[in-house]
């Protein structure tokens, strides 16, 4: 295999990061917080197939400490006795039953509250369901205003004190370009828009509802993405599970990440394709799945597959990992299949230009075949999109379910989607845009750098305005939301079935619109936060970085 | 002053022990029920360490000095 260490170094000396100047990069190499800046010669092996990319490529996924484990483990445990206990207080009449429960008329049916899933959200997510599905009753902007609320019976039902937490600095909204907002230009259009056109359409798009701003949206967006023709929807999840059974079926096959996203998933799996999954960014794991593809074909007939369709994502929301896009796009012309690349999270958010993931390697759009993105997070609006060849986007205009019955978009949102992508293009005359682009990168670069010096474990590209920070222990889930709220900070906490049972965690999205000011007092708060509970579990500080192989993320690596 | 700081100190471990065990999540009588089982379940292995280990130990020892230097003809035969 290639390892060419002299293409990284080159590249070492470009300017590397995702727009911002290129200041401090040499202190970080696979992810690790270094004393002193090492010699440009270091960075080789930070990047396996090196020659394809034109970046460094440092993303760092480490592991799970063993005690942590078994404590968490022992946590579970504990609940999970409780939980036990409850259950069994609830069904012999001893407490009051709060959860959904079978009709007496039905108790002979096959139980419907009984499996793992719903014993989870009935004795444990319903312990530390306080930190979840807050209302909040402003823009989501960068400081958002909550509304307090209490609960008298252990978080079964919520009432609301009427006041309202101001200023809480908002650490959760995908708000990455700071789009979301009640004031400047993109609001003003919108208004004005709404005020010609009204909210709805009350027509899908085959009928009554296309209107002149939706050809324009889609004529930009496709312009935006440098492909030839894009197609918007009205919602980002149906655009992904309406599109992609439109697209493949049965003697297709469908190769996905394992991390993809519901919608994904979901698509995949209406579609009637065969589907396999491959290791999470593991591209040999992939290469292994295509060779045994080309080589076998379909089971039991061994005809060669109708269509072999990649599936990945540009940026994995939980783990803030970065798609190895330049290794897909080898592998997926090497073995002649279709490559879908769902940008939901990194379009606007990545790349010198804010142009997605293809931007920030430097590629080519024509080599992905259908870009899909969503405006729900950079744009601050609502929908998703398909962009790709001409006759791709014809064939979804008049098969996709999501074009046919869906309702067309609303026209104010479609503004907005129209002045943002202009703002980011530059095309409104300004470099606010570009401004903001950059002030993204910036910001990622400083939280995720200043997080790992303060010894958490980060997960992720350094690059990615995801930023999970790992909690584990399923009472620290509850007990950093309700800390981080008390210093007023917003955060959002995930764990279980969203996350793999053990590796809860809370996930930042950084925005454009966080001043330096906002991410110091968040910072010092997570610090704060870390310490009572015990959070800082990065041992990596301790070992001599210079001579750790790169692990766990690595290239080379071949399981089975 | 030294005594506010062991008393935080104090309080500090009994969080983390509040944390470690997820006692943190559950209910006060469900809490004071753990509390008492882990309470008693520790006393009862402190109070057999006490009881029954410096008998093994000193079994222990004889049995070791047995085997190695107290009777040397036995290991001769």
């Amino acid at each position: 295999m290639e390892r060419p260490g002299r293409a990284a170094a080159v590249a070492g000396a470009q300017p590397r990061a995702n727009g911002c100047s290129g200041a401090g990069h040499g202190t970080l190499r696979n992810g690790y917080v270094r004393r002193f800046p090492a010699p440009d010669t270091q960075v080789d092996h930070i990047v396996h197939n090196g020659g394809l990319y034109k970046r460094p490529f440092n993303e760092a996924f480490e592991e799970t400490p063993m005690l942590v484990a078994v404590l968490t483990y022992v946590g579970y445990g504990v609940l999970t006795l409780f939980g036990y206990l409850r259950d069994f207080m609830r069904q012999w009449k001893i407490e009051k039953c709060q959860n959904a429960t079978e009709r007496e008329e039905q108790k002979d049916f096959v139980p419907l509250y009984q499996d793992f899933e719903n014993f989870y959200t009935r004795n444990l997510y319903m312990r530390i369901r306080d930190s979840w599905n807050r209302p909040i009753c402003s823009v989501p902007g960068a400081k958002v205003d909550m509304m307090e609320r209490v609960s008298h019976d252990y978080n079964w039902t919520f009432t609301y004190t009427g006041r309202v937490i101001k200023d809480i600095i908002n650490m959760g909204s995908y708000n990455y370009l700071g789009f979301a907002q009640n004031t400047g230009t993109c609001q003003e259009a919108a208004a004005k828009v709404l005020s010609q056109y009204g909210a709805g359409v009350c027509s899908s798009r085959q009928e009554m509802g296309n209107l002149d701003k939706h050809e324009e949206l889609e004529k930009l967006v496709a312009r935006f993405l440098g492909v030839e023709s894009a197609m918007a929807y009205g919602m980002g999840f149906a655009t992904n599970s309406m599109n992609i059974p439109a697209l493949v079926g049965k003697g297709c096959l469908i190769l996905s990440d394992e991390l993809n996203h519901a919608s994904l998933v979901l698509g995949a799996r209406l579609s009637g394709a065969t589907i396999r999954i491959f290791k999470h960014n593991n591209m040999q794991s992939l290469e292994k799945l295509l060779k045994d593809a080309i080589v076998h074909g379909q089971p039991r007939t061994r005809r060669p597959w109708k269509k072999i369709l990649i599936l990945v994502e540009g940026i994995y929301s939980m783990e803030g990992s970065i798609v190895r896009l330049p290794e897909v796009i080898a592998l997926k012309k090497k073995y002649k299949s279709y490559l879908y690349l769902d940008e939901a999270h990194s379009i606007g958010a990545l790349g010198p230009s804010g142009r997605g993931v293809v931007d920030y390697f430097g590629l080519n759009p024509e080599d992905v075949d259908i870009m899909m993105g969503t405006f729900t997070k950079s744009f601050g609006a609502a929908g998703g999109y398909i962009g790709g060849k001409k006759e791709l986007i014809d064939y979804l205009r008049t098969y996709s379910h999501s074009a046919v019955y869906a309702t067309s978009m609303s026209p104010p949102v479609v503004e907005q989607i129209i002045t943002s992508v202009k703002c980011i293009m530059g095309e409104d005359g300004t470099i606010v845009g570009k401004a903001r682009v950059q002030q993204l990168a910036e910001n990622t670069r400083y939280f995720r750098r200043r997080l790992k010096e303060m010894g958490f474990i980060i997960y992720g590209n350094e690059d990615s305005p995801v930023v999970p920070l790992m909690l584990y222990m399923p009472a620290k889930i509850g007990a950093f939301g309700r800390e981080m709220l008390k210093r007023n900070i917003g955060v959002v906490v995930v764990g279980f079935p969203a996350t793999p049972i053990i590796e809860s965690r809370a996930r930042f999205c950084l925005s454009a619109a966080h001043t330096k000011e906002m991410l110091d007092r968040a910072l010092k708060e997570i610090d704060e936060v870390g310490d009572l509970l015990q959070l800082k579990y990065s041992r990596h500080r301790l070992v001599p970085l210079l001579d750790r192989p790169f692990d766990e993320t690595t290239y080379e690596e071949t399981e089975d | 002053m030294e005594i506010k700081h062991v008393k935080d100190y104090i309080y500090w471990l009994y969080y983390q022990y509040l944390l470690i065990t997820c006692s943190y999540v559950l209910e006060p009588w469900e809490r004071s029920m753990f509390h008492t089982i882990t309470v008693t379940v520790f006393a009862m292995v402190v109070y057999t360490a006490y009881v029954f280990v410096p008998i093994h130990i000193r079994l222990a020892f004889e049995f070791f000095s047995q085997l190695f230097g107290g009777q040397p003809e036995s290991t001769v035969s």
